[in-house]
């Protein structure tokens, strides 16, 4: 029998439950010739401002322990030419769009929510409140509850896409902004966004970055953001986009379990621009093995019994 | 369009304690491979470091009967990555993704080729000088660094017929200096009689020196710049590099897709990390 890996997020459905991240994935277009993008469940978009922007000076990454820091600075083209130049592209390409949208305030949120309604093609727009690395990259919204909660209402009554705020790791309570973001109408959340990050170069005493502060991501955070992920599926009731270190099935899966109905890969993307293709053939391979046909079936199924315990297994596994 | 090859080593050949020549089987990125590309390799079997490494794309191996064989990367031990390139083993797996990038431009047949390299920055002119050769050129090499023994696979090139004009800070090869030394004098002599396509590959404020070397002369240069990438696709947009051009104010544009091959003229060099 065949598996159903349809991802349900709220009415946005997806053929399956793999996004490439923002920011990770250029404009998708800059996969076409090594990824058939519409293979994926969706492309979300690099963030988009009204205007162009420039982004900071290099450095803008450097490698840590399982992980990189970035401070790209949101470089971008702007959604007026987005719409222009790159989303029929992306229609022609049959990818399911998801657009993160930026502002430096809640008019730019709104208008630019308001702009992507009127064009075909963008399946969902994500809220982007968490980026770490600009003053006025929306994180004074995503610290902030009432911030949260006045962004999503106003973005919610200019646009009727599936509306998605993807929320900042570097808060007391993630959950607690999950509940406001559903609270002011959002259909889901996605989580994580990158953690607050420092890395120095100890001969020259400077940072390894230009902006000095960068974000954290890759396989280093995962455990974080697993646990932020399950806490707010006890949270909220709306679909949550889980992220933060998948390099394959198996890490996709442990998010999955704790509660997200759909996931993104973004910094593996850059390690393994072919993760796409093997991560689905992973997940297949385990609905096979678990004799699960539905991909939903899988969502927040977390044993927290004690006896979930009992089987040994290797103390360190790869 | 990229593969992704788990490649195996062929060979390594280790030159000196910093520099190596690894041969890797990878016959499906020999076929489009043009000169001037690269390719990312995923230097550790695990997660340190994370990122691949770029590498301009060396020698194209073929087999006796000319099918492709697969690639070769000129590598300078400065880091974690290189280390581990440095490391391999005949037999290792490594894997490889490419091509990619934008290559160098070939001239005209009747034209002069000069390529300008500086140390590891000859990597991707054993591909340019085969490509100009095929087309009936002549190209001259100029290659310079600290010292003789220090200027590897010079044979390489003047056994196919590239002449190789000689730079070396110690004056234990060839001019005394920085290769602009030979360069500026060769550009001085020349009558331009002949159109002339001046490559450029090394280290930045070699790069630069050329650069505006030759715009004294008139001239723009095409250089192969070596920018830290996260992923080579342009997907991270972590090697920007500021360039003008199109009559736009500067801009960053992405040196893994928009390069790493640039007129020399575009390139914004005081905003370029040495």
């Amino acid at each position: 029998m065949a598996l159903d890996l349809t991802a349900r997020i709220g009415s946005w459905t997806l053929k399956n439950p793999l996004i490439a991240a923002s920011g990770c994935f250029g404009y998708g277009v800059e996969y076409r010739d090594a990824v058939d993008l519409s293979t994926l469940g969706a492309v979300c978009v690099k963030g988009l401002f009204l205007g162009e922007r420039e982004g900071h000076v290099p450095p803008r990454v450097t490698e840590t322990p399982a992980g990189m820091i970035n401070a790209i600075g949101l470089q971008g083209i702007g959604v007026h030419r987005f719409v222009r130049e790159r989303l029929p592209e992306l229609r022609a390409l049959g990818a399911e769009t998801m657009v993160n949208v930026c502002g430096s305030s809640i008019d730019e949120y709104a208008e630019i929510a308001r702009i992507l309604s009127d064009h075909e093609g963008v399946g969902a727009i994500e809220l982007n409140i968490s980026c770490p690395n600009i003053k006025e990259g929306g994180i004074q919204f995503g610290c902030s509850l009432d911030g949260t909660h006045d962004v999503v209402s106003a973005v919610r009554k200019v646009t009727k896409l599936p509306l998605i705020p993807k929320l900042t790791p570097n808060v007391t309570s993630v959950a607690s902004f999950a509940r406001a973001a559903a609270e002011a109408g959002a259909d889901a959340v996605s989580l994580v966004n990158t953690f607050l990050a420092l890395a120095i170069d100890v001969e020259t005493r400077r940072s390894k970055i230009s902006n000095v502060l960068g974000g954290l991501s890759g396989p280093a955070i995962r455990p974080i953001a697993v646990r932020m992920v399950y806490e707010c599926r006890q949270a909220v009731s709306i679909p949550i986009i889980g992220m933060g270190g998948i390099t394959n099935a198996q890490d996709m899966l442990e998010f999955v379990i704790a509660g997200a109905s759909a996931v993104q890969i973004g910094t593996a993307n850059f390690v393994d621009p072919f993760v796409w293709s093997k991560t689905l053939d992973g997940l297949q391979d385990y609905m096979t093995r678990h004799r699960v046909d539905r991909f939903m079936d899988l969502v927040g199924t977390l044993d927290t019994t004690p006896a979930g315990h009992a089987k040994k297994t290797e103390h360190v596994t790869a | 369009m990229p593969v992704d090859v788990p490649a195996h080593v062929l060979s390594n050949t280790r030159l000196s304690p910093d520099y190596n020549v690894v041969a890797l089987a990878a016959p499906e990125i020999v076929g489009t491979a043009r000169p001037g590309q690269f390719v990312m390799v995923k230097t550790a079997a695990g997660l340190e470091p994370l990122l691949r490494r770029p590498f301009s794309i060396f020698e194209i191996l073929r087999e006796p009967d000319g099918q492709p064989k697969g690639i070769t990367l000129l590598n300078k031990r400065i880091g974690v990555g290189t280390s581990q390139l440095y490391d391999l083993e005949a037999g290792d797996r490594i894997s490889v993704l490419g091509p990619l990038g934008r290559p160098f431009t070939l001239p005209a047949a009747d034209a002069d080729a000069w390529l300008v390299a500086g140390g590891v920055g000859l990597a991707p002119f054993a591909t340019t000088a085969e490509a100009l050769l095929a087309a009936g050129l002549t190209p001259t090499l100029f290659y310079g660094a600290r010292r003789a023994e220090d200027l590897y696979y010079a044979d390489w090139f003047a056994t196919r017929g590239v002449a190789v004009v000689y730079a070396t800070e110690d004056g234990s090869r060839g001019d005394r200096g920085f290769v602009t030394v030979p360069l500026a004098r060769a550009l001085d002599e020349r009558r331009a009689t002949r159109p002339l396509h001046i490559y450029v590959c090394g280290p930045t404020p070699m790069m630069r020196a050329v650069t505006e070397l030759a715009s004294r002369h008139g001239r723009d240069v095409e250089v192969s710049l070596e920018q830290t990438m996260g992923c080579g696709l342009g997907g991270c947009y972590s090697c920007v590099v500021r360039v003008r051009e199109d009559g736009r104010t500067p801009h960053f544009v992405r040196s893994c897709i928009a390069g790493p091959v640039f007129l020399g003229s575009t390139i914004v060099w005081d905003e370029l990390a040495h």
